[in-house]
C-alpha cells in the first residue's frame, strides 16, 4: 500500500481509526483522492500534518458530490471555518461521518446542518423552501412549494413553533424508513 | 461535573510526575477535590512541590481514578461518533490517551496491581489485533470499486443487488470451503483411487463414450464416477493413515452447511431489524419525501436528472393525494380487471406447473429408453423448459399487470410475489416428479439385487470349475453389474439445473440487453423514429427479477448440495462470473432507473424470502435423508438402512461406552417429548411477550400522537391568548416609543433564539402585524412553559447536542 512513500506514521493511523469509521486502507483511499483533486496542493507525505486547505469550487467537482443538490452545504457543515475550505481533516470526517458505519444519530445531526440553510438551529420554512426547490431543480410552483412546505412542518413539528428544530427533525428522521440507505457516501 | 472531576485528577497526576512521596501533600490534594475553584491556584502552589505515589493514595482517590480513566477510555471509543470537528477530535484523542497512559499504570494496588497491568496490556494488544483484523477484512471485501462506481451511476437500488451478490459469494465460498476441505480433498487424496472398486468405475457399457465432451457436459461419464457426486465415495468407516471417518464427516458437512446457512440468514436478518427506523409510519410523508429522497449516492448526471424528475413526480402525486383524497374511477372495472388478472395469472401458474411434470415424466421415458436415440433437445428438455419458464412467465405477469392499474409499488410487491409463487411451483413439481424418479430408481435397484446374487453365483461356479480353489471374485470392476444409485442421480440433475439456468440467464443477458443495447445504438441511424427515447429504447436493470434468480438459485444449491458436493464450488464459480458479466452489461447496455420503487423499505424483505427459500429447500433434502434408504452399493452410506445411522455408528465403536448410553438415554423419547414441549411452551411465551410488547408500543405510539396534537391545540391557544394579550396591551393605550427601533426586526426570527429572547420584550409593542397573526418569536417562548415534560420536541435546540453528548457518556 504505501510502500513507496509513508503518508502517515502509524501514530496518524490510529489517531484516525479512533476518530473515524475508516480502516487503513480507506483512509489511504481518502488520501488519494483529496490528492487527487489538487495534486499541486496537497502533498503525499501528510506525517508532519500540513495544513492544506481546498476551496469548495475544487471539493465540488468530485464525482461523489458533483452531482449532489446539497454539495455546497455538505462542504460548508464540515468545513472548520463555514465557508467550505476542507482540510484533510475536514474531509476525513466528512466522508465518516456520511459513511456506512456511522450511526444514525451522528447522520441526523449533520443532516440537520446540512438542511438548515440559514445556520439558525432551526429548519424554517425558508430552509426548506431552499431544500426542496434543490431536489426539485425549481420545477414545482411557488403554491406548490409553499404547500408541501408547511405539510412537511405540520408533520414533523412537535411544539408548534412551525419550524423544526434538531429534536423535531431527529424524531422524524429517526423514524425514516430510507434516510440510512440515502444519506450515504461510499468513499 | 465529570470534566472537573478530571481536572482534578489531572493536577493529582501532574504532581505525581514532578516529584517523590509526602505524606503531607494528601491533604492539600483532598482539599483540591473538595474545591474546585481553587484548583488553578493550588495547581500553582504544587506545581514545584514533590509528589505523592500512587501506592500511598487513599482508595477512594484510586476509585476516582480508576473512574476518571474509564470515563477516558470510553470516550476514546466513542469519540468517532461524536459531531465534532476532527481537529478538535484529534485534540480530545490525544489529551486522553495521555491521561490514560499515564494514570492506567497507578491503578490498582499491592498483588493486584501487576494482574491489571497485565489485563490492560493484554486488552491493548486485543484492541490492536481486532483493529488489524478489522483492516484485514476490509483489504478482502472485493469489488469495492466495482459496486461503487455502480452505485454512483445507477443509485443505491442497483448497487443493493450487488451487494446482495457479493453477501451470497461470500457465503458460498465458505460452504465450498466446507465441502471441498473436508470432503471432496480426503476422499480425493485418501480414498481408495479410482478404479478400484465398481461405484468407482465408469462401467464397460459406458467405457468408449466416457470422455466425450456431450456425456461430460451432461455430467455422465468420468464426471459422474468423480469426487463431484456422491456415488463415487466409499463407505469404508476411516480412510487413509489419519483415520479420517469420511461417511461421518460428509453427513456432518451436510448438515453443518445448512445450519450455518441458516445462522447466517437470521443473524443478518437481526441486524437489518435492528438498523431499521421506527417503521412505516404515514404521519411524516411529506417531511420523509424532502429530507430522504436524495440519494447521496448518486454521482452520475444522468441519473441525477432522473432523480430529480421522479423527486418531483413524487411530490406532485403526493400533493394531489392530498388535495383530492381519492377520485374513484369505474371502481367495478379495475375490480373485474384486477380478478381477471389474477385469474390469468394463476392460469399461467398451473400450466407451467403442469408441463414441468409432463416433461420431467416424459424425460423419465426417454431415460428409460436410453439416450442415445434422442436428439439433445429432447435430453435437456427439463432444464430448458424450467429455464425458459423462469424467464418468459415473469415478463408474461409483467404484461397481465398492467391490467389491474395499481399504484407501482404495490405493482412490485404482486410482481414479485408472483413469480415467487412461479418459481417455488416449479421447483417443488421438479421435486416431485424426481420423488417419483427416486422410487422407480429403487425398483430398478431391487432387480439389480437380484440379479447380482444370480451372477455371483455363476461368476463362483465358473472359476470354481477352473480353479478347483475359492478364490475371490476377481472379475475387473468395471464389469461388476451395480444398482442405479438414486443420489447420484439426484445430484446429477441439479448440477444440470443449475448450469442450464445459469446459462439461459447469460445467453438472455446478452440477447436481451447487449444486442438490444447494440441494436437500438446502431440502428438509430437509419430508422424512422428515435429507437433511443423511443419503443425498443435500452432495457433497465431488473433489481427484483435477478434477486429472485439469485434467491431461487441459492436453493437449489442447498437442495443439492447433500448429493452432489460439487455444487457450492459450482456456484461461486457462477457468482463470480455474473458479478463481472453483470457488472459490464449494467455499465455498458443498461440506463438508470426513471422511477425507482424499492420494494419494501428495507432489504429484509429479501432476506425474508432467502429464508423461507432455504427452509423449503431444506425440507426436501432432510425428507429424502431421513426417510429413503441409501443404495445398496454406492455413496458413504451404503450398506446403512438409514443415512443418519452413522452417527450411531460413531458413538458405538468411536465413544467410550457410557458417552453411548448417555446418548441414548437423552435419545429416549420420554426425554425428548418434554424437551420439545418445554420449547414450543417457550416460545409461545416468547411470542406473547413480543405480542404485548408491541400492543404496549402501539399504545405508547398513540398516545404520543394524541400528546402532540394536544401540544399543538395547546400551544396555538397560548399563542392567541399571547396575541390578545398583546393586543390588549396595545389597546391599553401606551405609544410605542420603541415602535421605531423594531421595525427592522421582522426577520430577526430566523436568526436563532438570542435574537428572539433579546427581542421578545421589544416586540411586544410592534404594531406591524395584524390581530391575529402572531410573530413567530412569541409562539416559542410562551408555549415552553406549558408543555409537559417527557415529549421529545420539548428540548431547545442548543441543548441538544449536550444532551446528546451526556447520553453518549453514559452509554
Amino acid at each position: 500500500m504505501g510502500n513507496k512513500q509513508t503518508i502517515f506514521t502509524d501514530e496518524q493511523f490510529e489517531a484516525y481509526q479512533d476518530c473515524t469509521f475508516f480502516t487503513r486502507k480507506e483512509i489511504l483511499r481518502l488520501h488519494g483522492r483529496f490528492h487527487e483533486l489538487a495534486p499541486h496542493l496537497v502533498p503525499m507525505d501528510y506525517t508532519n500534518e500540513p495544513d492544506i486547505r481546498l476551496p469548495p469550487t475544487l471539493t465540488v467537482t468530485m464525482p461523489e458530490l458533483k452531482e449532489n443538490p446539497f454539495r455546497q452545504r455538505i462542504v460548508e457543515v464540515f468545513s472548520e471555518d463555514g465557508q467550505g475550505n476542507l482540510s484533510f481533516n475536514d474531509f476525513v470526517d466528512m466522508f465518516s461521518a456520511l459513511c456506512e458505519m456511522a450511526p444514525r444519530e451522528l447522520k441526523a445531526i449533520y443532516a440537520f446542518k446540512i438542511y438548515d440553510f440559514n445556520g439558525d438551529n432551526f429548519l424554517c420554512k425558508e430552509d426548506l423552501e431552499k431544500t426542496l426547490n434543490r431536489l426539485t431543480k425549481g420545477e414545482l410552483t411557488p403554491e406548490e412549494v409553499s404547500l408541501v412546505c408547511s405539510k412537511a412542518i405540520e408533520e414533523a413539528d412537535l411544539d408548534g413553533d412551525s419550524k423544526l428544530s434538531f429534536s423535531d427533525f431527529e424524531n422524524m428522521i429517526s423514524k425514516a424508513p430510507d434516510f440510512l440507505s440515502t444519506f450515504h457516501i461510499r468513499i | 461535573m465529570g470534566t472537573r472531576k478530571d481536572r482534578n485528577l489531572k493536577n493529582n497526576e501532574k504532581k505525581e510526575d514532578k516529584g517523590r512521596e509526602k505524606v503531607e501533600k494528601r491533604k492539600k490534594k483532598k482539599r483540591v477535590e473538595t474545591s474546585s475553584e481553587q484548583e488553578s491556584s493550588e495547581e500553582e502552589e504544587t506545581r514545584g512541590v514533590q509528589e505523592t505515589k500512587p501506592e500511598v493514595w487513599s482508595p477512594e482517590e484510586l476509585e476516582k481514578l480508576k473512574e476518571a480513566v474509564d470515563e477516558r477510555k470510553k470516550l476514546i471509543s466513542t469519540l468517532r461518533g461524536k459531531p465534532l470537528p476532527m481537529r478538535k477530535k484529534l485534540q480530545t484523542l490525544r489529551e486522553s490517551q495521555e491521561f490514560v497512559e499515564k494514570y492506567e499504570g497507578a491503578l490498582g494496588k499491592g498483588k493486584g496491581r501487576k494482574l491489571y497491568a497485565y489485563k490492560v496490556m493484554m486488552l491493548k494488544k486485543w484492541m490492536k489485533f481486532q483493529r488489524d483484523f478489522e483492516n484485514f477484512k476490509t483489504a478482502c471485501i472485493p469489488w469495492e470499486m466495482k459496486i461503487k462506481e455502480i452505485e454512483s451511476h445507477f443509485g443505491s437500488s442497483v448497487a443493493s443487488y450487488f451487494i446482495f451478490l457479493r453477501w451470497m459469494y461470500g457465503i458460498n465460498m465458505i460452504l465450498f470451503g466446507l465441502t471441498f476441505g473436508l470432503v471432496m480433498v480426503p476422499e480425493a487424496l485418501m480414498g481408495r483411487p479410482y478404479g478400484s472398486m465398481p461405484r468407482k468405475t465408469v462401467p464397460r457399457a459406458e467405457a468408449a463414450n466416457a470422455m466425450d465432451f456431450a456425456v461430460l457436459w451432461d455430467f455422465g461419464g468420468y464426471a459422474q464416477y468423480s469426487v463431484l457426486f456422491y456415488g463415487f465415495y466409499n463407505n469404508q468407516r476411516t480412510i487413509g493413515w489419519l483415520k479420517y471417518r469420511l461417511p461421518l464427516s460428509y453427513f456432518l458437512v451436510g448438515v453443518g452447511t445448512v445450519a450455518y446457512s441458516y445462522m447466517v440468514v437470521i443473524r443478518t436478518m437481526a441486524r437489518n431489524a435492528n438498523q431499521d427506523g421506527g417503521g412505516d409510519d404515514n404521519s411524516f410523508n411529506f417531511s420523509w419525501k424532502m429530507f430522504t429522497s436524495w440519494d447521496y449516492l448518486i454521482g452520475n448526471p444522468e441519473t441525477a436528472d432522473n432523480k430529480f424528475a421522479s423527486i418531483t413526480t413524487s411530490f406532485k402525486e403526493a400533493i394531489l393525494e392530498e388535495q383530492e383524497s381519492q377520485k374513484d374511477d369505474n371502481i367495478h372495472l379495475t375490480r373485474f380487471l384486477r380478478v381477471l388478472a389474477n385469474f390469468l395469472v394463476l392460469c399461467c401458474l398451473a400450466g407451467s406447473g403442469y408441463l414441468i411434470y409432463f416433461v420431467v415424466r416424459r424425460s423419465q421415458k426417454f431415460a428409460l429408453e436410453g439416450l442415445e436415440r434422442h436428439s439433445w433437445w429432447e435430453t435437456n428438455e427439463v432444464n430448458m423448459v424450467m429455464s425458459l419458464l423462469g424467464m418468459f412467465c415473469p415478463m408474461l405477469f409483467d404484461v397481465i399487470s398492467k391490467l389491474e392499474n395499481y399504484h407501482p409499488r404495490i405493482a412490485l410487491q404482486w410482481q414479485l410475489g408472483r413469480i415467487f409463487a412461479l418459481f417455488l411451483g416449479n421447483l417443488y413439481t421438479f421435486i416431485i416428479a424426481l420423488m417419483d424418479e427416486i422410487n422407480l430408481k429403487r425398483e430398478e435397484e431391487e432387480v439389480v439385487k437380484l440379479n447380482m446374487t444370480l451372477w455371483e453365483a455363476t461368476l463362483y461356479n465358473g472359476t470354481l470349475e477352473v480353479n478347483g480353489t475359492a478364490p475371490p471374485i476377481t472379475a475387473h470392476p468395471a464389469d461388476i453389474p451395480r444398482g442405479p444409485c438414486w443420489e447420484t442421480m439426484v445430484g446429477q440433475e441439479f448440477v444440470r439445473l443449475i448450469v442450464s439456468d445459469t446459462m439461459t440467464t447469460y445467453v438472455m443477458l446478452l440477447f436481451g440487453d447487449f444486442l438490444r443495447a447494440v441494436l437500438v445504438r446502431f440502428l438509430n441511424y437509419c430508422w424512422c423514429w428515435d429507437l433511443e427515447a423511443g419503443f425498443p429504447s435500452y432495457s433497465e436493470f431488473d433489481v427484483s427479477g435477478n434477486v429472485l434468480g439469485l434467491i431461487f438459485n441459492q436453493g437449489m444449491i442447498w437442495m443439492g448440495a447433500f448429493y452432489a458436493p460439487c455444487l457450492p464450488a459450482l456456484n461461486v464459480l457462477r457468482l463470480h462470473v455474473s458479478m463481472y458479466l453483470q457488472c459490464w452489461a449494467v455499465m455498458c447496455c443498461n440506463v438508470p432507473q426513471e422511477r425507482v420503487f424499492k420494494a419494501s423499505g428495507s432489504n429484509n424483505f429479501y432476506m425474508a424470502m432467502l429464508l423461507v427459500i432455504l427452509f423449503l429447500s431444506t425440507l426436501p433434502a432432510i425428507y429424502t435423508i431421513v426417510s429413503i434408504p441409501p443404495s445398496f452399493d454406492c455413496g458413504p452410506f451404503s450398506g446403512k438402512s438409514r443415512m443418519f445411522d452413522v452417527i450411531q455408528e460413531t458413538l458405538e465403536s468411536d465413544f467410550p461406552a457410557w458417552f453411548g448410553k448417555v446418548f441414548s438415554y437423552a435419545s429416549n423419547p420420554g426425554l425428548v417429548l418434554p424437551f420439545i414441549l418445554l420449547m414450543v411452551l417457550a416460545i409461545y411465551y416468547l411470542q406473547s411477550t413480543s405480542k404485548s410488547y408491541k400492543q404496549a408500543n402501539l399504545e405508547l405510539k398513540k398516545k404520543l400522537q394524541t400528546q402532540n396534537e394536544e401540544n399543538k391545540k395547546k400551544n396555538k391557544l397560548a399563542a392567541l391568548k399571547a396575541a390578545m394579550d398583546l393586543e390588549e396591551a396595545r389597546n391599553a393605550g401606551s405609544d410605542s416609543p420603541r415602535h421605531e427601533r423594531d421595525k427592522t426586526s421582522p426577520q430577526q426570527c430566523h436568526r436563532g433564539e438570542r435574537g428572539e429572547k433579546r427581542g421578545l420584550g421589544n416586540r411586544v409593542y410592534q404594531g406591524k402585524h395584524g390581530h391575529l397573526e402572531i410573530p413567530p418569536a412569541i409562539q416559542l417562548p410562551a408555549p415552553r412553559g406549558h408543555l409537559p415534560g417527557p415529549l421529545p420536541g420539548n428540548q431547545s435546540a442548543p441543548r441538544v447536542q449536550r444532551v446528546h453528548n451526556s447520553k453518549r457518556h453514559r452509554e
